[in-house]
């Protein structure tokens, strides 16, 4: 008998499999089954799981999206500006080696690989809304660790203000960067603060497993009371820098995207309104909108960053 | 061809072809086929058919010209209106779907929002068109003034196409602005040269 086509693991997920084992992660789960580098119940990736975080506020009661909704509905524009290509070109990013450079102002500059980052702190399951910049929003429970986690360990100089995220723009695998839509790479920022914020996430996983190419494989950014955008997305380098980077957004329509864009519905976008959103695959078509919350509902743990700035100045 | 172009039949075909995509749509609602973001679906495909008729209606003129074939007018009003079916679509699934169908919003987002303005624009010349298109207006106006105000479906496609581009702006995403104002460029273009060769 001849295995399905589906029964075979693509090459892909094999080396990424191997790799997670490496790592030590051969994961509670796959342990228990004794079945060495187990991967989810549709057998695409392998498991990652974290502990419920502790932190305060952390984990939303709402309910999460689905991981089909969630891996089905993506922008990822170095892959295409249409929605749901993502889904269909970015599994190449999966099982691919993988380091992220950490450097600029800080003592201890580092290449590191991702089965480093996969070890450097427990990895923590968090519940976060994300809302994006177009007036969606989902809810997903992320696998990782605070990003402080590793800004503790290259030591910023006094100097660093600012920290700069780039993504990978590779045109042999990524068909978007042919296009001129942004100035590739992708460039994102944070304040100090903001960086090292307990929330601010840097995610290797989601719903359990790894990270799925189309939601930012292998470690991306989440900045949950920020629109989606500044969540930069399969990292490669970290820079610790005194000037506010110009984010690739910014450089594109600087009217349009501030450095800050924290989620905030008093202050519309120019050309929609940011008062509500519509939470994908909730309650079918004719569910009304929702209120849009203050730094995405996450004011009580962030609003103290930004006490006595203008938020309509500073968006 | 040109027998069945002057048949009743014709005019069913290209009617049932243009209602296709509609029912496409209903479809896709009721089977829950619309992918993630049905609400966000619905408001693009409806636009996007309207702008596809609109690129169709203002092809028959000079597809009759070229081709010599007097009988292509006989589509022109079914084609408008269905343009105009669309675009009624359209906007009816922003106010409902973005909009909640709270009045009040929608009046104070259409000046706030340039794209939303461009668009409100076209729609209300289109709905001049469509309230004068049967012959009994045709005959009250009187034929030079009729066509006078229908040749503002020219201002339509340009109010059309500049909608779609503002809407991309912010994304830097024009490739299909481009496509379809390519398209109605060379509709209008065509025109404006058979104009001048008539003189």
């Amino acid at each position: 008998m001849h295995p399905l086509p589906s029964e075979i693991t693509p090459a892909g997920v094999y080396a990424q499999r191997r790799l997670y084992l490496q790592s030590g992660l051969a994961l509670a789960a796959g342990s228990a089954l004794g079945v060495a580098g187990a991967t989810t119940p549709d057998g695409t990736l392998p498991i990652l799981k974290g502990q419920p975080s502790a932190l305060p506020g952390v984990n939303t009661m709402e309910r999460p999206t689905t991981l089909a909704d969630a891996t089905s509905y993506n922008n990822f524009y170095e892959f295409s500006t249409d929605k749901a290509e993502p889904a269909k070109r970015a599994h190449v990013l999966v099982g691919r080696p993988w380091t992220v450079r950490v450097d600029g102002l800080v003592n201890k500059p580092m290449d590191i690989g991702l089965e480093d980052l996969l070890r450097l702190s427990p990895m923590e399951e968090r519940i976060y809304r994300l809302r994006c910049v177009e007036g969606w929003s989902m809810v997903i429970p992320w696998v990782g660790y605070s990003l402080s986690k590793l800004i503790d360990k290259v030591q910023p100089q006094g100097s660093a203000k600012f920290l700069e995220f780039t993504t990978l723009a590779d045109p042999a695998i990524m068909p978007g960067v042919r296009s001129r839509v942004l100035d590739w790479p992708y460039v994102e920022g944070l304040r100090m603060d903001e960086a090292r914020h307990p929330l601010t996430l840097l995610a290797m996983g989601m719903y359990g497993q790894v990270l799925p190419g189309q939601n930012g494989a292998p470690v991306r950014l989440v900045v949950p009371w920020k629109y989606g955008f500044k969540s930069a997305k399969s990292l490669v380098r970290i820079r610790f820098v005194e000037q506010q980077p110009v984010s690739a957004w910014g450089r594109a329509a600087p009217g349009e995207y501030g450095f800050y864009s924290n989620v905030n519905p008093q202050v519309n976008h120019p050309r929609w309104s940011q008062a509500t959103e519509r939470r994908i695959g909730e309650g079918g078509l004719f569910a009304p909108r929702r209120q849009t919350q203050m730094f995405n509902g996450y004011a009580e743990q962030v609003a103290h960053l930004y006490a006595g700035m203008d938020l309509k100045k500073f968006f | 061809m040109r027998a069945f172009l002057r048949s009743r039949s014709a005019w069913w075909l290209i009617l049932v072809l243009g209602l296709l995509p509609l029912t496409g749509l209903v479809w896709g609602v009721v089977a829950d086929q619309l992918g993630v973001n049905p609400a966000e679906t619905l408001i693009r495909s409806t636009g996007d058919w309207a702008l596809r008729l609109l690129g169709l209606t203002l092809a028959v003129t000079p597809l009759r010209v070229m081709l010599g074939w007097p009988e292509l007018l006989r589509f022109r009003r079914l084609m408008g209106l269905l343009t105009f079916t669309y675009a009624c679509l359209h906007l009816l699934c922003y106010a409902g779907f973005d909009m909640g169908f709270v009045w009040a919003d929608i009046v104070h987002d259409i000046p706030k929002r340039p794209f939303v303005l461009v668009g409100s624009l076209a729609f209300v010349v289109l709905c001049a068109l469509a309230a004068t298109s049967w012959n009994g207006a045709i005959r009250r106006m009187g034929a030079r003034n009729w066509q006078a105000l229908h040749r503002s479906i020219y201002a339509i496609a340009v109010l059309a196409i500049l909608h779609f581009w503002w809407m991309r702006a912010s994304k830097h995403n024009f490739a299909e602005v481009w496509v379809y104002g390519l398209i109605l460029a060379v509709l209008l273009f065509w025109r404006v040269i058979n104009r001048i060769k008539r003189q």
